[in-house]
């Protein structure tokens, strides 16, 4: 087989191919690693790779595989991180300067799952700066293109993600959601994208941002590949006190069998979500097609009021802020991140340091966070934030007694023009409208590719399920994909 | 109160403590003293990005145990914020401790005052506390010619603040606080407090006011206040000096100032103006604390008894003299040492006053005079006698085995070989006769060489007898049992 024929195989349907020995894990590693190196000067979706690594990983794969020994289902299966997910040994950059020669020297929680199950984590995907911006912009490395038009965004925080998976450079990719960067990416690539609930993946080893809005998540190319991965990373973690013991299943099969076995479902439409102005006409197209499909299929779809959903955005702005002015304190230029050279001082050091070290974004997002929780202010911001944030939760508790799911447009519009928005912040944030929630509340979400808009730029929509239902969520992505080919049409890279 | 030149003082203290936990606060590195540097360290100790804190129950578990025996209220629900500041010392940037909900609220620490004499027990007192909060500790910077070294093996270390109300009026009470306190902790195992160590530290609030006022006048903090002492010699210049400003004509500022104990003066840090904005927030990485009656119940079962009801119940129940109570007392050891004694043999007295002379003379000896002024001792165990051994021995003086002048060499030879005290009696062939047949020979013997100091004493000089004992001391080596030899001498004489 070569590359091109592989290169947009599923995840799932490789692990058979390798389960069946029609394919090892050295030959697909050495497919990965040609088309990253032949697509990367256009994509920029990694920042690197070692593929001396990845090989020695595949060939130990191969070696437990033929002994009989493999040690999962995606055993052999290469995955690629965004960089904000530490490996040990491995470059940690963030997309910053700050971090430009800072290697880990531990793995993430996720990244021993991973291991443990057999897979091969390789290559280090670029990302907005500390994961603020959703274009793949702020990055100091450079931004990534959109595999479906090199010209536009793939969205962000997660773009090198989202660009890699979609234009088939690795199998399979990790990102990060804290407002929306991993299905924003998702819609705006024409893949599948989970952020699970808050809780349910470790956080230990991923570079907060926002603490209690940080998930860590799988993109994928079918909804089998985001369950079996979802597996994978799922479990509580004693290294991180907010991760929670949900029981963590085979969930691909279960999502099998309440398809086959479960009743239909209601679909709660938020009516606030679609008085937007901002909301691109091939969008709504879209999401019309979508409610007629599930219509059709005999589930129920029904408005749902979100009252407080347009406080979502400034809630959101308060709150990641303030948490990040705080995670981001760390970066001083005094031990193991970019210090000028040009200091004189001890508080010249931390100026400077962070001066050079952080681009325009990550310093307006910290002067930000930093003004809501200083004194005088803190009630008037963060506290008030926080209440805000327990009425949207509220909004979401009434909205599941009526309804199983609350879909959305995953974003107002199809991917934007590279530079069209970055120079105007306030723009560039309405793209979470829909993708905020989620986060602010907890709940798990995944962004489905569900058609094209004009100039074959792909369209996403989101199901949002109530905590630790990541199954109901997945059957709904399921029951979708299996009368649709979205998710098999592919770039022409 | 103690007032000064019409004026009184008012002092509030903060006191950090480390808890000997085995690990840190928020991860599984160890912690210990003298380490080499950097050397206690983790990914999550240096904050590298992307770790995240857990928290350490022991700690939390000695916290509420401290709040117990203070008599704190433990509420329902404490949580964890962060503390915002840059210094190099600080891994993160900001320190994880409590703002608002403190594990442990009110409370008081006992203490004694000076009373009329070394001999006789003070007044004692409660002092109010505001609250004890947990929170973790930072690394520590050394200047030296070309630059600063960061070591961060403190860093992260568990660290309870003691705040106090401002129920404190003279050094002297500071002092008696600080004491009290230190002898309640290290007498339940929270912390070894020792503070050339750093594992106790004091930061003073003091203000004064002219006497019969009310109104609490300007605080000035006191920092680097090293010892004990030098935060009752630092508050006693601090408030000198206030005064001096006062009388001047001067007003207080509100400020920082550094205690120097080698010139014996404080000087400014900062001032207000410079205080810093910490924006506290809750640490969106830990859960608050839920502390239920029973985690409360239990921990108070393993509270021991406070150092002032315990030397109470010595004087009480043993009759034992204050002075040598205050001793006993003083550390948890040694009285542990004590009560495991006096079970062995029951001479409360003869062997509270062998510990608190003799074995702690031994130990003056042996730790060649590093006994701190503040009075931290070096370990009982370095000398290696067993309480059992020292109530053995007791028992032989008691039995009329040993002499008082015998049962000390008995001791140094106890603790210069580790055996017990039969077996270095034994071994120095120290036995004191009490065979009275045997004993009445040789006095009979000793007034025959003798009889002036017999007719002596058959005159009424009752001091010539003694020139008869030593006689027969001398005779004897020693052996002999004096109060035998009493005993038969008097017989001898009187029967002519």
């Amino acid at each position: 087989m070569n590359q091109d024929s592989l290169a947009y195989l599923p995840a799932s349907k490789l692990a058979r191919l390798l389960a069946s020995g029609e394919l090892t894990a050295v030959e697909l590693s050495r497919a990965v690693l040609e088309r990253a190196e032949q697509l990367n000067a256009q994509v920029n979706a990694f920042l690197g790779w070692d593929g001396d690594d990845l090989m020695a990983q595949a060939e130990a794969s191969d070696k437990r595989r033929k002994a009989d020994k493999a040690l999962g289902f995606f055993d052999g299966i290469p995955v690629a991180l965004k960089n904000n997910i530490a490996v040990k040994g491995s470059l940690l950059t963030c997309g910053s300067r700050m971090l430009e020669s800072f290697v880990s020297p531990y793995d993430a929680t996720v990244v021993e799952r991973m291991k443990a199950a057999g897979m091969l984590v390789w290559g280090r995907l670029n990302m907005d700066e500390f994961a603020m911006g959703s274009s793949t912009e702020t990055s100091y490395f450079g931004s990534t293109a959109n595999p479906w038009d090199l010209t536009r965004t793939p969205g962000g925080s997660s773009g090198g993600s989202a660009a890699a998976l979609a234009a088939g450079m690795s199998p399979m990719t990790l990102g990060s959601d804290t407002g929306g960067s991993i299905r924003q990416p998702a819609a705006f690539c024409g893949i599948y994208g989970l952020k699970p609930t808050y809780g349910r993946v470790s956080r230990y080893g991923l570079v907060a941002f926002a603490s209690s809005l940080d998930q860590i998540g799988p993109f994928g190319h079918c909804v089998e590949d985001v369950a079996r991965m979802m597996e994978v990373l799922c479990g509580v973690d004693p290294k991180d006190s907010s991760s929670y013991p949900a029981p963590v299943s085979p969930f691909h099969a279960e999502l099998e069998l309440a398809l086959t076995g479960g009743r239909p479902m209601v679909l709660g439409l938020p009516v606030e979500y679609f008085k937007e102005d901002g909301l691109d006409p091939a969008v709504r197209r879209a999401m019309d097609e979508v409610v007629a499909y599930y219509k059709e299929m005999g589930w129920q779809i029904k408005d749902v009021s979100l009252p407080n959903s347009h406080l979502a955005v400034p809630t959101y702005y308060v709150i990641a802020t303030a948490e990040a002015s705080s995670n981001l304190a760390r970066f001083d230029g005094i031990r193991y991140t970019h210090r000028s050279e040009s200091a004189s001082d001890a508080v010249d050091v931390y100026f400077k340091s962070r001066g050079e070290g952080f681009g325009e974004e990550v310093k307006r997002r910290i002067i930000l966070g930093t003004f809501v929780l200083s004194s005088g202010y803190h009630d008037a911001y963060y506290l008030k934030a926080q209440q805000v944030r327990t009425l949207i939760r509220n909004d979401f508790s009434k909205a599941f007694e009526e309804v199983d799911l609350v879909l959305t447009p995953t974003t107002p519009s199809p991917a934007f023009v590279r530079g069209e928005r970055i120079t105007d912040p306030l723009q560039m944030y309405l793209n979470d409208i829909y993708t905020i929630c989620p986060n602010l509340t907890g709940l798990p979400a995944i962004s489905v590719p569900c058609g094209f808009a004009s100039q074959n730029l792909p369209v996403g929509f989101q199901l949002i399920a109530p905590h630790f239902e990541e199954v109901r969520l997945l059957t709904a992505a399921r029951a979708y994909e299996k009368g649709n080919d979205w998710h098999t049409r592919h770039p022409a890279l | 109160m103690a007032s000064v030149d019409g004026y009184d003082a008012v002092i509030g203290l903060e006191v950090h403590v480390q808890l000997g936990t085995e690990s840190k606060m928020f991860t599984d590195a160890p912690y210990y003293f003298g380490a080499a540097p950097n050397e206690l360290t983790n990914p999550v100790v240096m904050g590298m990005p992307g770790t995240l804190p857990v928290l350490n129950k022991r700690a939390i578990e000695k916290t509420i145990q401290v709040g117990l025996m203070l008599g704190c209220e433990i509420p329902q629900v404490s949580k964890w914020d962060r503390k915002h500041y840059y210094y190099p010392d600080m891994p993160k940037n900001y320190q994880i401790s409590q703002y608002d909900q403190p594990l442990c609220l009110g409370g008081s620490v006992e203490i004694e005052l000076d009373g009329p004499s070394r001999n006789v027990m003070g007044e004692h007192r409660r002092v109010s506390l505001t609250r004890i909060h947990l929170e973790e500790d930072v690394g520590k910077l050394t200047h030296v010619a070309d630059g600063s070294l960061v070591d961060y093996n403190r860093a992260g270390a568990p660290l309870i603040e003691i705040v106090t109300e401002p129920d404190i009026f003279s050094p002297e009470e500071a002092f008696a606080f600080l004491t009290s306190l230190r002898n309640t902790l290290q007498n339940a195992g929270i912390s070894d407090c020792d503070m050339e160590k750093g594992q106790m530290r004091c930061d003073a609030n003091v203000s004064v006011k002219p006497v019969g006022t009310t109104k609490l006048g300007t605080k000035v903090e006191l920092k680097n206040l090293n010892s004990i002492s030098g935060v009752r010699n630092g508050l006693r210049y601090e408030i000198e000096r206030q005064i001096r400003e006062l009388k001047a004509g001067a007003t207080i500022v509100q400020q920082t100032r550094r205690w120097d104990a080698e010139a014996g003066v404080t000087s400014l840090m900062r001032t207000k103006e410079e205080a810093q904005d910490y924006r506290y927030f809750p640490d969106p990485d830990l859960m608050p604390v839920r502390i239920s009656e029973d985690w409360k119940s239990q921990l108070a079962e393993g509270l021991p008894e406070l150092p002032f009801d315990r030397q109470r119940r010595y004087m009480a129940d043993y009759s034992l003299p204050y002075t040598v109570t205050a001793v006993l007392c003083s550390n948890r050891q040694l009285s542990v040492f004590f009560e495991e004694a006096i079970r062995q043999h029951n001479n409360p007295l003869a062997i509270a006053n062998l510990i608190t002379n003799d074995l702690l003379r031994e130990l003056g000896a042996a730790s060649s005079g590093s006994e701190g002024e503040d009075g931290e001792r070096r370990s009982l165990d370095s000398l290696g006698v067993s309480a059992v051994g020292v109530a053995d021995l007791v028992a032989m003086v008691d039995k009329g085995v040993l002499s008082n002048q015998m049962a000390k060499e008995v001791l140094s030879g106890m603790i210069a070989t580790g055996q017990s005290p039969e077996a270095v009696a034994e071994a120095k062939g120290l036995r004191q006769s009490s065979d009275s047949g045997e004993i009445e020979a040789i006095c009979r013997q000793a007034m025959e060489e003798n009889p002036k100091a017999v007719q002596e004493f058959l005159a009424g000089n009752e001091k010539s007898i003694n020139a008869i004992k030593g006689r027969v001391m001398k005779a004897t080596q020693g052996k002999a049992n004096p109060t035998v030899v009493d005993q038969v001498l008097r017989k001898l004489l009187a029967s002519g």
